[in-house]
Formats: C-alpha cells, structure tokens, sequence
C-alpha cells in the first residue's frame, strides 16, 4: 500500500498504552464531537460545559450520574465478560429488560410482608436468572448450531421490547396497573421494596451501585483467578487448542452466555429498584443501556473493575443527556458523542497492536540551473 | 380495486420488501468484496434523515425532487460506508465491532436523531413522498396490476439492479474478481487486482445502497420523521444476506418474505382480523432466528457459504 504513514506490527505490548488509548479515544471523540458542534451551529464550548456541570459538578448531579451509571456498569460488565471469549453478545439490551421485567414481578410478589433482604435477593436473583435464560438462548444456538449470536442477540433485543410493550400496552398482565386507563402504566412495587442509598464521604451511592462494584470484582476474580477463566483465555486464544487440551467449548459457550446475560439481568433489576420502582415500557428502551454498556466495555478494554469507572464516566454523559434536553440542546447528541467514543475507542486499539510509522520520502533534487 | 386478500399480501410485501432488499444488496456487496459492515441500520438511519432532510430542500419539478433526495441520502450512507472502509480496511480494525459502533453513532438515539433535530425534519410531513406508479395504465388489472404494475419507482429500480447484480457478480470479469477478494485476498493480489480498492468501492456503493432503502422509508413507508424509524430493519438485512446465500436474486426472495411478515399486522388490521398486535410485531424478529438456525446449520452450510475471507482483514506480507 502506498500512503505517508504505515502501519508496523508491535512485537510488545506497552503498559502506558492501557491507559493511554482510553484517554485519548475520549480527547479525539470530543474535537470529533466539537468539529460537529461547530458545522451545525452550536458553540461546543458552552455545550461541554453544561454537559460537565449537569453530569459531575454538584451533589445532586452526582446522585443522577451515579444513578444511570449502575445499569451501564451490568450492562458493561455483560459485554465484556462475553467478549473475552470472543462471543459477542450485542443483547444486554434485551437482557436488560427481562431483567427488569424478573425483578419488578419480585419486588410486587415479595414486595410485602418479608424481610427486606429477602425482597432484594429476589429482585436480583429473579433478575439475573430471566436475563441469562434470555441471553443463554443465544448461547445455545451459537454453541449447538452454530448460529450467529450478533444477530440472535440482537433480534432477541427487539423481541424483548415487544415483550415489554405487550405486558404494559396489549394484555392485562400482572405488571399493568390496573387503574390505569387512558393511558396504561406499569404496577409501582411497594415503597418498602424501593433499594436504599447509601451516603459515603458525601456521596450518596445506591445500592445498585454498591452491588455493581462487588459484581465487577466477583467478575475479575472468576476471569483472573480460576480455572474457568483461565479455560475461557484459552479458548478465546484458539478453540481447537481448548478443544484438544479436553475443554468442553460448548458448554463453556453457553455458561458465558448466561453469566453475561444474568449480569445485564442484574442491571435492569437495579434501574427498576434504584429509579424507576415500575416497569416502565417506554422509559427503558429509550434509555438505551444496552447499547451504551457496549461503548463502555470498550473504552474499558474489557477490563472488569475499569468498566465501573467508565460507567460513572458515561453515565454522567447520559445523565446530562437527560437533564439538558430541550429545543437548544437536541435528542441524539448525546448517543452520537457516545457513538464517537466507541469510534474512537475502537480505532485506538490500533495503536496498541500496531506502531505507526511515516514513510520516508526522499526529497526530489531541485534541479541545478 | 383488487381485494383478494393473497394479493394484497403480496403486493404489499414487494413495498414493504423494498428497503430490505437495497440494504441487503449494499451489504452482500461488500461482503462479496470481504468486508462485514454490521452498520446497515445506522446507515439505513442516516439515508433516511438525509432524504428527509432533502425532500424539504430540493427545489424543482416533483421528480427532481425525488431524485435528489434519494440522492443525498445515498450519498449520506455512503459516506458513512467510508468512515467504515477507512477502519476496517486501512486500520484493519475489528470488523463486528466497528459495524456495531457505526450502528450505535448514527442510530436512532445517535446522529440521525441529532441531525433530524436540529434540521427539523419532523416538523412538517415529507412534501414530497415517493408515489406508486400506474405502469401502463394497468395499476388496475386484476392481479398482475398489484403485482407487477403498480409500484414505486425504487421498487423497479431495486430489480433492475437484481438482474444487474447477478450478472455483473457471476458473469462479468469484474465481478469474478470481486469473488476472488472476498474469497482470497493473497491470491487475487498476486493476480495483481487491487484488494484494496476493490474493498472500498463495495464497501461504499454498498453504503450509498443502504442509504436508498433508508430514504424509502423516509419517502415512502413513514411520511414524517420519527427516530429510528427503520425499526432494526437494517439487522434483518444482514441475516437476509445470509438467508439469500450472497446471491441477489435469492435474496430478493427473503426481501419479499420478510417484507410481508413487517406489514402483515398492517393488512389484517385494514380487514379487521383481530390478533394481538405485539405477536404481529414479533413475527420478523422471530423468524429471523428461526431462518438463521436453518440456513447456518446442517445441509446449507456446507452447500453455499459466506466468502472464505469474510471479516478478515487483508495484510500483505511485507519483506
């Protein structure tokens, strides 16, 4: 190929480039963004500056970040532990909300007269279990027949939300409140059953939060320190390696499936404990956590405790997102920086595996009079 | 008016299986060519805000306007088929996840949303949607009007092209050639075809057609704008490339299948057959998986499969 720069195979893999490439995904995503601020009219000075003091500079602020941010740690953590196998599961989407339809079923079933822990449990077992039994379907096509998961993942997302919206809009489900008829809403679980907050240094962190923090470390553990996460390297590495050193690939293929699934299962128990205390149809499909977690586990590099930080980072991007629309500040700005974070997190891999390297072009003799 | 309802099915399966089929054309280009470009919905979205957006703007007759619509919400996704030629050809980057990161860009909560925004496309309904012609004047006849005379001109368009594609893919030596590239990259170079301009080409013509099945949308299915209107339209093209074996003129087949399971819902609606909208909704989705699980396991695997190289990026050896 002909060009001025070119691209040298790395023989070595630099520390500082873990952290390196993240940060300068985000800078270059951010001129990206301002260069599309600028063509369509706006001052991306003043647009960057609402966005950081809506999503992080105050106490109030914090609380919303850290509130959106819980569903984007699961649904981060539901890429990337799939993704270390080298299946790609685009469903936290959909996993999300069966999660959510588990854990608010949970919450109005258990909801009254039990202990609270009880209640809890059940909301994130409940939870967990409908997203891996929706992501493990996935699973079990890719691992039996092997049917493309991208696109199974992906048809289950939409299928889940016509799920939602038969149980709030075209059925006298158990969710729909009953009450509700001009326009139908979700059933709100008991106030009792609404998770806690709890206030650290300041901050008030949510439970789901907390919970995330232990579930990404629970999930560094499984994939750093076990066999199963060492059979996973390796399979990742070269299937048919795994294969002849006795590694059953298939179920290892469907049980990652599952984790990956319960984990975004998990996240959509914590949106409706933490925030929404109802199965709200339309509101979670519009937040779109499912999506974003991919972003995240990106910027992340699959790396199960930096996908926690990266959440506060993007949830408070999303957070923003929220607050600030309006007629100045339109719908799909937020989602298209978001966009350009996973460009420019994606392009910036390349620099990890390759070295880039000008051409040399030898000067042209002037010629001599 | 012909009121067989077998008819109107169909008929309305050839309308609603036309922007399938150009995003599914797009895509079985470039992935003729090797590349896999799982953006088809975020470029469907951006053809469909920049025919929207053209449609308001354009002056001149109505067929003009039409035209450059179309136009400029080709020339929208094509350009978005280059951001991802640039990354998975030059950068030789993941393919999956750079498709994936143009779908989440330019979807429906991404650019399209932004731009339709900010230009305000959803203001006002489309002034100028695509109509049906009446060919021949015989949009009427009993059953072949429907069918085959009674359609937008996109529609003909789309199979003018099928019978363009098949014999420029399986026929020509150009399209021999692109065989090769997608089949192996090492041999076609040293036949001394250039592997990577014929890469970027498919990946952008297959762009500017995933932007035509998105204009149709803001055209001539949705008269106003709405965010994410194509509606994961865009993922059923790719599983249509795979159902279609990488051939036109079976995919044209899937199109139209897929095309009259979306409208199914609309039509007996319009007959007053009641059944439980979200189940119509469903029905697509659900049987994209159910054709997946076919065409990817057992028989039809192994008869015709996808290009050897598929997604794979191609690096010269050098020294």
């Amino acid at each position: 190929m002909r060009g001025p720069v070119r691209l040298e195979k790395r023989l070595d893999q630099r520390a500082s480039l873990t952290w390196l490439v993240p940060l300068l995904s985000i800078v270059s995503a951010l001129a990206f963004g301002a260069l599309l601020l600028i063509v369509t009219g706006r001052n991306p000075f003043s647009v960057y500056q609402r966005i950081f003091e809506r999503g992080f500079l105050s106490r109030s602020a914090m609380r919303g970040t850290l509130i959106a941010a819980t569903p984007l740690a699961f649904t981060g953590l539901c890429a990337a532990a799939a993704f270390r196998l080298g299946v790609i599961n685009v469903g936290g989407e959909g996993q999300l909300y069966v999660g959510a339809v588990g854990a608010s079923w949970a919450a109005l079933r258990f909801g009254e007269g039990q202990p609270l822990a009880l209640t809890f449990a059940a909301m994130i077992i409940v939870g967990g279990l409908a997203g891996a039994i929706w992501s493990g379907i996935a699973g079990v096509l890719r691992a039996r027949l092997s049917t493309n998961e991208i696109i199974t993942t992906l048809m289950l997302n939409y299928l889940a939300g016509i799920f939602l919206e038969y149980l709030i809009f075209n059925s006298r489900s158990y969710w729909r409140d009953p009450r509700s008829f001009g326009f139908p809403s979700g059933r709100q679980i008991p106030a009792r059953s609404f998770w806690p907050s709890f206030t650290v240094g300041g901050f008030e962190i949510p439970l789901g939060f907390s919970l995330a923090a232990v579930v990404a470390a629970v999930v560094w553990f499984l994939y750093r320190r076990t066999t199963f996460g060492y059979e996973v390297d390796v399979m990742a590495d070269s299937p048919s390696a795994a294969r002849y050193a006795g590694i059953k690939t298939r179920t290892k293929i469907v049980v990652v499936m599952a984790i990956s699934g319960a984990l975004a299962g998990i996240g959509g128990a914590s949106d409706v404990g933490d925030f929404r205390h109802v199965l709200d149809a339309k509101g979670i499909q519009l937040a779109g956590y499912g999506y974003t977690g991919i972003v995240v586990a990106a910027l992340a590099r699959r790396h199960p405790v930096a996908v926690l930080f990266v959440a506060v980072l993007i949830g408070g991007l999303t957070n923003a997102g929220y607050a600030l629309q309006g007629p100045d500040f339109p719908a799909g700005l937020v989602g298209t920086l978001q966009g350009l974070i996973l460009f420019t997190a994606v392009a910036g891999e390349i620099l990890t595996r390759y070295r880039v390297r000008r051409r040399v072009v030898r000067p042209v003799p002037a010629a001599t009079a | 008016m012909n009121t067989n309802l077998f008819v109107v099915i169909l008929a309305s399966a050839i309308f609603y299986g036309t922007p399938l089929y150009f995003a599914a054309l797009g895509e079985l280009l470039t992935e003729r060519s090797g590349v896999l470009n799982l953006g088809v919905e975020g470029m469907m979205l951006i053809g469909a805000v920049g025919a929207a957006w053209g449609a308001q703007h354009v002056e001149g007759s109505a067929w003009f306007g039409v035209l450059g619509a179309v136009v400029i919400g080709a020339m929208a996704a094509a350009a978005l088929g280059a951001v991802h030629a640039v990354l998975a050809i030059t950068f030789r980057v993941n393919q999956t996840v750079a498709g994936l990161a143009l779908t989440i860009f330019a979807g429906g909560v991404g650019l399209s949303s932004y731009l339709a925004n900010t230009w305000k496309v959803a203001v006002r309904p489309t002034p100028r949607p695509i109509r049906k012609l009446d060919v021949f004047g015989l949009g009427d006849a009993p059953v072949i009007g429907p069918l085959l005379f009674h359609h937008t001109v996109l529609t003909y368009l789309s199979w003018i092209l099928c019978a363009l594609m098949s014999w420029y893919l399986f026929r020509s030596r150009v399209g021999l050639n692109l065989r090769a590239v997608g089949e192996s990259p090492q041999t076609a170079d040293a036949m001394g075809i250039n592997v990577v301009a014929y890469r970027y080409v498919h990946t952008i013509v297959g762009g500017a057609l995933a932007g035509i099945g998105g204009s149709f949308y803001a055209l001539a299915i949705v008269p106003t704008w709405v965010d994410g209107m194509t509606k994961g339209a865009g993922w059923i093209a790719i599983a249509l490339v795979i159902f279609g074996f990488w051939r036109p003129d079976l995919t044209l087949l899937g199109a139209y299948l897929f095309g009259a399971l979306s409208s199914l819902g609309l039509t007996l609606k319009a007959r007053n057959v009641h059944i439980n909208g979200s189940l119509l909704d469903a029905l697509p989705f659900a049987m994209t998986i159910v054709v997946l699980v076919v065409v990817s396991s057992g028989w039809a695997r192994r008869r015709l499969g996808a290009p050897a190289a598929l997604g794979i990026p191609y690096e010269r050896e050098e020294r």
